[in-house]
């Protein structure tokens, strides 16, 4: 029964983040817009739009303190996902061992960073004022998980080969027996309930940046005409 | 206009706590029958306005792909919450980047999207409904499109976009903004924003020839329809008749002179500035621009410069090609259009122009970067060029020249307070707390560098800074154009022209 909803919150979480990024993808831009000081080059844009997701370039232009706790999440959020492979994937390379720690480490980093926003969020007069109820939520799901994957690293260690196999079986479509711990069930219930709600909500900033046509142009429109594809073929 | 409240000035630009509501009471003149009809528009509101007004944003959502992103992806981050100048000055939290897209936002999450359809409590989803279209047209007009919050935002979200997007849906159902509309009204019956006629426009360019002649003593010239120059010179319709920006038309035609290359001005495309991008109409814009393109054509020249105005450039630079493109009929050595301090710093770097710097000498200038030039065009072959060129040029012709804080120039240049639409009587309260940072950090130069002179090259600018300064206690003579400065120091006469 769990395989059968954890599948079936895997696929909504693709078939909605593709449908959120085809019609992304289709929707045309009409005019130039990038914001400039804007790259004059291909090249640029691909430079330009790495440093956003890369170093989150005007986060920090605009908010050192986001920046900073934005950062460390995103940060720790990668090394600690690298470090769950080890739960699905049956043999990996030696070095992985060396990333258990690193990943241990993130997770710890994860959690006091979501902890340090949502601080953030409620002590700033700002950004308490235009916070919904939704937002919450989703920092309060973000840290049910990483404390619920603390908890069972540090507290209430469950059956750990029990829940590989499982994870391993329901990876390569095979039988899962559902593990029987409470707190696995619970972590692993949330992030997929996480995926689930991605493609509906504003987590879809992490395929959107890629569309945004004020970093995404190249500045060169006296250079080039840029065509309008709904354009008037003429004005009269 | 007397219950208006000047801020007070202090050392550093401050950040106000939100408080709601200081702005809710500000709205501008709604547009008449009059002002809708010629543009096509619904006269009055339309009955099924709700419907409508929705059906209209899924359209916009299909046709602009900023638009679509910008309603998903925003993270309420809070970056964009302290850095739009409206804010800064008023402290209303509907002028908080986030927050003014938000009140189109929770209309697209009710619409639009599965969250907003089945827990509109969770995720701040609203219906189009009476007060919802109230606070749109409130504050849809507390936003001067100038792009500052898209710098700062992890995902360039662009506030301008979204409220062009909600005048233009609001355009549809017939609920206008008398101020831009009429304006629009004009260009297309008369030519210009001003609504100057081509017999007062003759006039007025042979009194300035006439001045011209018995200040420098030399017959400069401000040919109107000449068909064959060289140039075509699109200046904003202010640079006709208002001051400090008439300065400005005279160091262009100077400039033109002392190079020797001919120019013409035309009276039916005697205005640069497009109002069809501050209420977001495709159509609008495309037809105000392209009478440009037609008198280029008409007048055969074969170079096209824009003037000193920062919404017309960035229509110019971004989107005439677009628009109304190519313009494979000008000469292809130039970019088109070329904006005239690109023109005129490229002359003096050939050397056509001299300039003798002390006749500036009593200015100490300081530099005003135009939001739509500093954040959504450039000048020059490289990035960055709409920084550099207009202080070389200044550096060209004066002696004193000082920047203000680096956090309020460049890319992070604060709006005068006046910009995308808003150059109205009756939203003064809004534009004169808007000038606030600008103003902070004016006030900073000028008592700790002795700046005297405002360097601009935006109409708009200089309009809205001649109306606000005098209530800050500054004096207006302070403000003029870049060209100006020009004007002042060019030599003309002897070692005349390139070509």
């Amino acid at each position: 029964m769990l395989a059968l909803i954890a599948y079936a919150a895997l696929l909504v979480f693709f078939i909605g983040f593709t449908w959120r990024i085809l019609t992304y993808w289709r929707s045309p831009a009409p005019l130039k817009i990038p914001t400039t000081p804007a790259p004059t080059s291909t090249g640029g844009v691909v430079w330009r739009l790495f440093t956003e997701v890369a170093f989150f370039n005007s986060l920090f232009k605009g908010n050192k303190w986001t920046w900073a706790g934005g950062y460390l999440f995103h940060a720790a959020l990668a090394v600690v996902l690298i470090r769950h492979l080890r739960y699905f994937v049956d043999s990996l390379p030696p070095f992985f061992a060396y990333i258990q720690i690193a990943g241990i480490i993130a997770g710890l980093i994860m959690v006091k960073a979501l902890g340090f926003l949502l601080i953030r969020r409620l002590w700033v007069a700002r950004t308490r004022a235009i916070s919904s109820l939704a937002d919450y939520l989703i920092l309060a799901l973000l840290l049910a998980i990483g404390l619920s994957g603390l908890l069972m690293k540090f507290v209430f260690r469950p059956d750990i080969v029990e829940i590989k196999t499982a994870m391993i079986n329901w990876v390569t479509f095979q039988e899962v027996t559902t593990p029987g711990d409470a707190l696995f069930l619970l972590h692993f219930v949330l992030v997929l309930l996480l995926m689930a709600i991605f493609p509906f909500s504003k987590l879809m900033h992490m395929g959107g940046l890629f569309f945004s046509p004020t970093r995404n142009q190249v500045d060169n429109p006296r250079e080039r005409k840029h065509v309008n594809p709904w354009a008037n073929k003429a004005v009269e | 206009m007397a219950d208006i409240a000047v801020p007070e000035v202090k050392k550093d630009i401050e950040t106000p706590l939100p408080q709601e509501g200081t702005m809710a009471h500000l709205q501008p003149f709604p547009a008449a029958e009059q002002h809708m009809k010629p543009l096509n528009f619904p006269p009055t509101r339309v009955e099924n306005w709700q419907q409508k007004g929705v059906e209209k944003l899924g359209e916009m959502l299909k046709k602009y792909r900023s638009l679509q992103v910008f309603m998903d992806i925003c993270v309420k981050c809070g970056s964009c919450t302290d850095k739009c100048h409206y804010f800064l000055g008023t402290g209303d939290p509907n002028n908080m980047p986030v927050q003014r897209a938000e009140l189109l936002r929770s209309v697209y999450r009710r619409y639009f999207t599965p969250a907003g359809k089945l827990f509109p409590k969770v995720v701040n989803a609203v219906d189009l409904d009476e007060d919802t279209l109230k606070k749109w047209f409130t504050y849809f007009h507390q936003c001067s499109q100038c792009r500052r919050c898209s710098v700062f935002c992890p995902y360039g979200i662009d506030t301008a976009e979204i409220s062009m997007a909600a005048r233009e849906i609001m355009d549809s159902i017939g609920v206008g903004h008398k101020y831009t509309t009429e304006i629009i009204g004009k260009v297309h019956s008369i030519g210009n924003n001003l609504g100057i006629p081509q017999p007062a426009l003759k006039g007025t360019l042979q009194f300035l020839e006439e001045d011209m002649l018995d200040n420098t003593g030399h017959e400069v010239r401000l040919p109107l329809d000449q068909e064959g120059a060289e140039v075509l010179l699109v200046p904003p319709s202010a640079d006709f008749f208002s001051e400090p920006h008439i300065q400005s038309l005279m160091g262009y035609a100077k400039v033109f002179h002392q190079a020797g290359i001919s120019f013409t001005v035309s009276s039916y495309g005697s205005e640069a500035a497009n109002f069809g991008m501050f209420i977001g109409s495709y159509d609008q814009k495309q037809k105000i621009a392209k009478r440009i393109a037609d008198q280029a054509r008409e007048l055969k020249v074969k170079r096209i410069v824009v003037g000193e105005c920062g919404h017309a450039w960035r229509v110019a630079y971004s989107f005439w090609n677009t628009l109304n493109g190519p313009f494979d009929f000008l000469d292809p050595r130039y970019p088109v259009p070329q904006h005239v301090c690109e023109f005129t710093y490229d002359l003096y770097k050939q050397g056509a122009l001299v300039f003798d710097k002390e006749a500036n000498d009593a200015h100490t200038i300081t530099f005003h970067d135009s939001c739509n030039v500093a954040r959504a065009s450039r000048m020059g072959s490289s990035c960055g060029g709409q920084f550099e060129i207009p202080r070389a040029l200044i550096k060209a012709t004066a002696n004193k020249f000082v920047d203000m804080d680096p956090d309020t120039t460049h890319e992070k240049t604060f709006c005068c307070g006046g910009g995308g639409g808003l150059l109205t009587d009756e939203l003064m309260d809004l534009r004169v707390r808007g000038a606030l940072p600008r103003i902070t950090a004016l006030k900073r130069v000028m008592d700790e560098k002795g700046v005297n002179y405002l360097a601009l090259i935006c109409a708009i600018c200089k309009a809205q800074f001649n109306k606000i300064l005098p209530m800050y206690g500054i004096p207006m003579d302070m403000v003029g154009g870049v060209h100006a400065l020009v004007s002042n120091a060019i030599q003309l006469g002897a070692k005349k022209g390139i070509v």
